[in-house]
């Protein structure tokens, strides 16, 4: 049986049976985080996936079954992640959720967890619809945009790469769940990425979503992407030295020492500028355009659990000898109070 | 002198000239951010220093200043601190609220005010003493801006001198007041100090009869209000995750724990925290953190009041359902909706009983004292792991932000309780585990933490249904076995939650039932109802919920039972309804008091008296 470098079959990453419709774009999501994490020799244990809820928030049931699950309240996913991750700073925190719960019901909890590049992925399985409640536009849905009832959408989306890009994010990606290759890339850049990751995936809903006037049906996302670069992921136990392309390639190093190498594609578009990012978006927003690659890309910017200044190990396991100070200082206060 | 054109009365006909000593209330009307805090509390530190049992309330407006603010100091030599109703002294330094300050005054009582407000028109049966404080302040305050903030320290001297407050107190506590880094400032305060104590030696003639002797019963003690005492409670727990949003008047609790924190929870050898402590965006954050930070295996916490109580209902069920430990501490305050922010109630009792939509019961701890602030945030995160569940310190404004006389408190002798959780070497021995079986007969489960390094370690948490291995279901069997599962759980917490505190009277027909705060009003009650009335009353404090077999072994035992509420609705009444039998539920009687300040004894007494036909 074919094992990863540390010895573990794919069979070790898979989860739970799917129960989503077949030809459900977050399926297909689910496979590629697998491969991943597999190809990647994550240990799993060390892999905490979180949720909201929703279609996508029932996802992380169907990979890392070795990994522990938390599938929350709606929205609220960023907070228990939050909480989970200060607790123990080791774990290597996945988010996978919906567009419902980042830009509706969550958009407070996603905006400050983006705010405090609070170092984990959180990818948003993006159909612009809520499914297990049958059909209603949810606040990535495109201006214009129709349900397959006839309802028009008058309202414009909130673009949740933009967001995060701009307050603090330090790897924002877009992607479509029909896009293995480019969608593997991105998975596993933001598996190595010390830092907030959101990965925005384009997820068709085949049940509610996938009709001639929505912008994210399989075909629409087809004549409508623009793909940014041809990406690769370069692990860091893979040897690197072999031939450094030409100077139309952006060697970006992670922090775990892997790299992710960025081919420039038709544009010229520099994914550490973050200014020149948001331009770019706002202009392939005015065009119908959906941008997919690597938007902004910093590997320098402390996260959250730099700033708290916390000891090396995890504090929620900590012994009660680091935990609760001796007598001598309970003693200490008493006499400043007397 | 134009300050002696209003000199003091002379004793007011009728008044009896028989000293009274160490049994009085003064009441100081200031306006909120003139710094009358300090003065207030130097006063409190120099009785207490003086060995006199001695307590301190402030109420004030939800505003950083301008408005009205009253400070009362009440010095009892039987130990009652709780509020007194009767103001015997009164220092009038707000204008706008002075005349009708004076005009609630019961006859006899003492006026110490800013001369120019004239007040000694409006009575003729209080004793006054006018104290031109513009004029005083002026000499010791060269600085004009410094001045208002230095004008409130006068009456400290003056009410010394009227009262003998021994003035090498005074100056002790207000050293301590302001630390060694301002002792310029405290010079500049002492003098304002000395300066009111000359004036009214040399101006007054005291025909009140109010004064202070030296006591010995504050040898040992402390003095501290409830937050702080929390909070060192949870940092001498082990509290590994704090989250909070700041309300009034739960932040002053995170606030010194983040103080303590720094100076006793930091590495020696690195210098780094081991402890996180975050300001969430809001309530819904500082919970869901710390039901995360719980899950994944710390000691976690939050502290909030009414409104963010409201804002978490929805994570509590999940905590409670999904089975994770966190420890909130939840200051009441008036409510509903914003209600009265700097005020006091026991308001948020049945909400926080069943927090949560579905069926729900949380355990809460009711402290009444710095002392149990301190015990009790121990104990309860020993139960929040014990039982994996969200736990509540319940505390009001009137013990979480008021100084309050205390003993010293006890190191915690009992190890840190962590609960099931199984390691990676336990799960070699067992091979696999299902979450929530209930393998000891306590209804709690084994749990494990992310991170552990073992195949079989993993589960998946999740607040929709769940069979006992943490498999989704919807199975009407699988939904019913967790419920009566978690109804037993609740059932062992029983045995683990601190027994009422219970004085049985052995003549008495009628008792007590109260929780927190509403300790003071009630035992000074049971003195009063006595003296006064002729009535002997028992007495049973509640410590926790889920109640223990005491409180129906309590009503069974005597005719009545008046349960004593700091709200409109009974709330600790109606829960006592929920569990209780029919025959029991129909001896009691209820005693509400929802006004906002701390509950007195006088109040509880009439009401009762009336009840009981007197």
């Amino acid at each position: 049986m074919k094992v990863n470098h540390i010895g573990l079959e794919v069979l070790n990453y898979k989860g739970a049976r799917t129960t989503l419709c077949a030809g459900c774009g977050h399926n297909a999501i689910s496979e590629r985080l697998i491969e991943c994490f597999y190809e990647l020799g994550v240990e799993p244990w060390t892999v905490a996936k979180f949720s909201g809820i929703g279609c996508s928030s029932k996802s992380p049931a169907y990979f890392l079954g070795l990994s522990h699950g938390f599938n929350s309240v709606h929205g609220r996913m960023p907070a228990i992640a939050t909480g989970a991750i200060l607790a123990n700073r080791n774990l290597l925190g996945l988010g996978v959720t919906g567009d419902g719960d980042t830009a509706s019901i969550g958009l407070g909890q996603f905006m400050h967890l983006v705010r405090r590049n609070m170092p984990m992925i959180y990818v948003i399985e993006d159909n612009g619809v809520y499914g297990l409640t049958k059909g209603q536009f949810s606040a990535t849905a495109d201006l214009g945009s129709t349900l397959k009832t006839g309802v028009h959408n008058d309202l414009p989306p909130f673009d949740c790469c933009a967001l995060a890009m701009r307050w603090g994010a330090t790897f924002v990606a877009r992607s479509f769940s029909g896009d293995k290759k480019q969608l593997q890339a991105i998975l596993k850049t933001a598996i190595a990425h010390r830092g907030l990751s959101v990965v925005d995936v384009i997820s068709p809903c085949v049940t509610f979503n996938d009709h001639e006037g929505s912008t994210k049906s399989y075909s629409y996302v087809k004549d409508h992407e623009e793909v940014l670069q041809e990406l690769d992921f370069v692990p860091s136990f893979e040897d690197i030295s072999v031939d450094i392309p030409d100077g139309a390639v952006m060697d970006v190093r992670m922090h775990d020492g892997s790299h992710l190498r960025i081919r420039k594609l038709a544009r010229d578009f520099d994914p550490t500028n973050r200014q020149a990012a948001l331009t770019m978006l706002e202009s392939a927003d005015a065009k119908g355009e959906v941008v997919t690659g690597v938007l902004y890309v910093n590997t320098a910017k402390p996260t959250f659990i730099d700033l708290l200044n916390m000891v090396d190990a995890p504090v929620g396991t900590l012994p009660q000898s680091r935990t609760r100070p001796p007598k001598a200082a309970l003693d200490e206060v008493m006499e400043e109070l007397r | 002198m134009s300050t002696l054109e209003v000199s003091p009365l002379a004793p007011v006909s009728g008044q009896t000239s028989q000293p009274v000593i160490n049994d009085f209330s003064i009441q100081v009307a200031t306006i909120n951010g003139s710094g009358s805090q300090t003065a207030n509390t130097v006063l409190m530190r120099a009785l207490f220093q003086m060995g006199i049992p001695v307590s301190g309330k402030n109420m004030f407006p939800s505003n950083i200043a301008g408005l009205p603010t009253w400070f009362t100091i009440r010095a009892s030599k039987q130990g009652y601190v709780g509020r007194r109703k009767e103001v015997d002294f009164l220092v009038a330094m707000n204008p706008e609220t002075a005349r009708e300050d004076v005009i609630e005054l019961a006859s006899g009582a003492a006026v110490v005010y800013d001369a120019p407000l004239k007040l000694n028109e409006l009575r003729t049966d209080l004793h006054f003493y006018p104290v031109p404080f513009d004029k005083l302040v002026a000499p010791v305050c060269p600085e004009p801006r410094l001045r208002k903030l230095v004008r409130n320290m006068i009456y400290d001297g003056v009410l010394a001198q009227l009262l003998s407050i021994e003035m090498e107190q005074v100056r002790t506590a207000l050293v301590k007041q302001f630390g060694k880094r301002k002792a310029k400032a405290a010079d500049m305060n002492w003098g304002a100090c000395q300066a009111g104590f000359d004036y009214a030696a040399a101006t007054f003639t005291k025909t009140d009869p109010y004064r202070v002797e030296r006591m010995n019963e504050t040898a040992g003690k402390i003095i501290i209000d409830g937050n702080s005492a929390c909070a060192l409670g949870a940092m001498f727990a082990g509290v590994t995750v704090v989250t909070w949003y700041p309300i009034t008047p739960s932040s002053s609790l995170v606030e010194s724990l983040i103080g303590y924190m720094k100076r006793f929870r930091h590495d020696p050898e690195t210098g780094k925290a081991t402890y996180a402590i975050v300001q969430a965006e809001d309530e819904l954050a500082s919970i869901g953190m710390a039901l995360g930070a719980g899950w994944a295996g710390a000691r976690s916490m939050t502290a909030t009041a009414g409104p963010g109580i409201s804002l978490m209902s929805e994570f509590i069920g999940l905590g409670y359902y999904a089975e994770m430990p966190a420890v909130v501490f939840n200051v009441e305050r008036v409510g509903p909706s914003t209600g009265l922010p700097t005020r006091t109630q026991q308001g948020d009792i049945l909400t926080t009983a069943i927090l949560s939509h579905g069926d729900t019961r949380h355990p809460m701890y009711f402290p009444c004292s710095p002392e149990e602030c301190f015990s009790m945030a121990i104990e309860a995160f020993d139960l929040a792991e014990r039982f994996q569940t969200p736990v509540f310190v319940m505390t009001d404004l009137d013990l979480g932000m008021n100084n309050w006389m205390a003993g010293a408190f006890q190191y915690p002798e009992q190890p840190i309780q962590r609960g099931k959780v199984l390691t990676a070497e336990d799960l070699q021995k067992l091979g696999g585990f299902a979450r929530y079986r209930d393998l000891d007969g306590d209804g709690v489960g084994y749990r494990t933490l992310p991170g552990t390094n073992h195949p079989a370690a993993a589960y998946f948490t999740r607040g929709s249904g769940h069979n006992d291995k943490a498999q989704y279901s919807e199975r009407e069997n699988d939904y019913i076995d967790n419920m009566d599962r978690l109804t037993h759980k609740f059932e062992t917490m029983r045995q683990h939650v601190p027994e009422p505190v219970v004085q049985i009277r052995e003549k008495a027909k009628i008792g007590f039932i109260a929780v927190g705060t509403s300790d003071y009003a009630v035992r000074e009650a049971c003195d009063q109802l006595k003296s006064d009335y002729d009535i002997e009353a028992s007495y049973l404090r509640l410590k926790a919920y889920p109640f223990t077999p005491h409180l129906q072994d309590f009503i069974r035992r005597h005719e009545r039972v008046y349960v004593v509420d700091q709200n409109r609705d009974a709330q600790l009444l109606g829960l006592m309804r929920l569990e209780l039998d029919a025959e029991l539920i129909a001896k009691l009687r209820s005693v509400t008091y929802y006004g906002g300040l701390p509950l007195d004894a006088r109040t509880v007494t009439e009401e009762v008296a009336g009840q009981e036909g007197k």
